[in-house]
């Protein structure tokens, strides 16, 4: 499930807007201009069903996107989609992915608290026995250069 | 028949005795004859993999994809509690105090263990760093990478942190960690090939039992962990899946 955000849960200013997300869900979007650093030495890691609903998470994962397990099980992966993100981002990802290939780029990622962190994501399909089962997705810390290319660059891909 | 055991080379050597030992136990509870064949690279490791030389082997978890995905190799048991992490360490007296102090070009010093070079170039990239913008001082073990970066023969080195950690304090005190992963997923596991898998279950069974006993548990002491532990199919799929998130 996916719940409008509310503003209790958000620390600071924030904006809001209205995010169209996959299967006809329009999402109510608390944002604010609070970056929260990728910590150094970890991964962030999910797997999802084919429908891209969320089967998976690890510990980084739950603290960097300040939901808790709970919420995060079953709940759709645009959970994280920030209205920064450019549609197009995601189509390249799905389309990618759903041909069997491994999809990689800079992501920036909402928070609970209404907060953002930068990615390097890499997306793979997982597949048992010869057909695809779902999809891993792996996060690392990503180089500032890079982000600061996509800050500039993913605006003009709306 | 006899079945063929090896140990990816990238085992610590104060554990080689161990791991005869274990072969000697793991015989004697069987009842086969398994013959353990230490390889000392792993371009001899690939290529005795690649002739469908090995039945069972203690898999680095780079190769765990080649094993499970071409050449048909099954989990029998991980080491309980135990992941490979690495550490990316620079000398002491460096100006260098994070990753992102690296510039491109730099001499970075590393073995040939594979997951660990892995994960250390990872966590380079914050710095832009890849393998097109660095110097590589390619050495046989980590002490070795130590020993260039304290003779500033390379800036920056890439260390398996178990075996960072069972460095002198001396040689330790004279280096600065950068950074050390908390991947946890990762891991080593011993593997069993198609010919010998009609025995996975009764090993499997054995080793997750073995420090029940004085003599099994002083065995795996001599191999550097305290017990074996169950890894199923799927656990093991979900690592390799992992490790080629990070092969790019």
């Amino acid at each position: 499930m996916i719940h409008d955000m509310q503003p209790d849960d958000i620390v600071g200013d924030f904006k809001e807007v209205y995010l169209q997300l996959y299967n006809s869900i329009k999402r109510r979007i608390l944002y604010t201009d609070i970056e929260t650093p990728y910590p150094d030495g970890k991964l962030i890691v999910s797997t999802t069903d084919l429908d891209g609903n969320i089967t998976h998470v690890n510990k980084s994962f739950v603290e960097m996107s300040g939901y808790t397990e709970e919420e995060l099980i079953g709940a759709p992966h645009s959970i994280l989609r920030h209205p920064d993100m450019p549609p197009a981002a995601f189509k390249d990802l799905w389309d990618t992915v759903q041909k069997g290939e491994k999809w990689q780029g800079f992501v920036k990622n909402l928070r609970k608290d209404g907060g953002f962190y930068w990615v390097k994501a890499t997306v793979i399909p997982n597949i048992r026995k010869g057909a695809v089962v779902g999809y891993t997705s792996v996060r690392r810390k990503p180089s500032r250069k890079k982000v600061e290319e996509c800050i500039k660059l993913y605006p003009t891909l709306f | 028949m006899s079945y063929m055991f090896t140990v990816s080379p990238d085992f610590s050597p104060d554990h080689l005795s161990g791991w005869y030992i274990f072969n000697t136990w793991l015989q004697r509870q069987t009842e086969q004859a398994i013959h353990l064949e230490i390889l000392n690279d792993f371009t001899s490791l690939h290529s005795a993999i690649q002739k469908d030389q090995i039945d069972l082997i203690y898999a680095n978890p780079y190769d765990a994809a080649m094993l499970v995905r071409e050449k048909g190799f099954l989990p029998v048991a991980k080491p309980a509690g135990e992941s490979d992490e690495a550490i990316i360490a620079v000398a002491d007296s460096s100006d260098v105090n994070i990753v992102e102090d690296l510039k491109p070009g730099i001499r970075v010093a590393y073995t040939d263990d594979p997951d660990v070079r892995l994960m250390g170039m990872i966590m380079l990239e914050p710095a832009d760093l890849d393998s097109d913008n660095i110097t590589p001082v390619l050495t046989d073990s980590y002490p070795v990478v130590a020993k260039h970066l304290l003779k500033n023969e390379a800036d920056v080195g890439i260390f398996l942190a178990e075996a960072f950690d069972d460095l002198s304090n001396l040689i330790k005190n004279q280096l600065k960690v950068l950074v050390r992963s908390q991947i946890s997923v990762i891991h080593h596991a011993l593997m069993i090939g198609p010919k010998f898998q009609h025995q996975r279950e009764a090993m499997t069974e054995l080793l997750t039992s073995m420090h029940h006993d004085e003599k099994g548990s002083s065995i795996l002491k001599s191999l550097g962990f305290s017990a074996w532990e169950i890894v199923d199919d799927e656990e093991t799929e979900f690592m390799i899946d992992l490790m080629d998130t990070l092969a790019t």
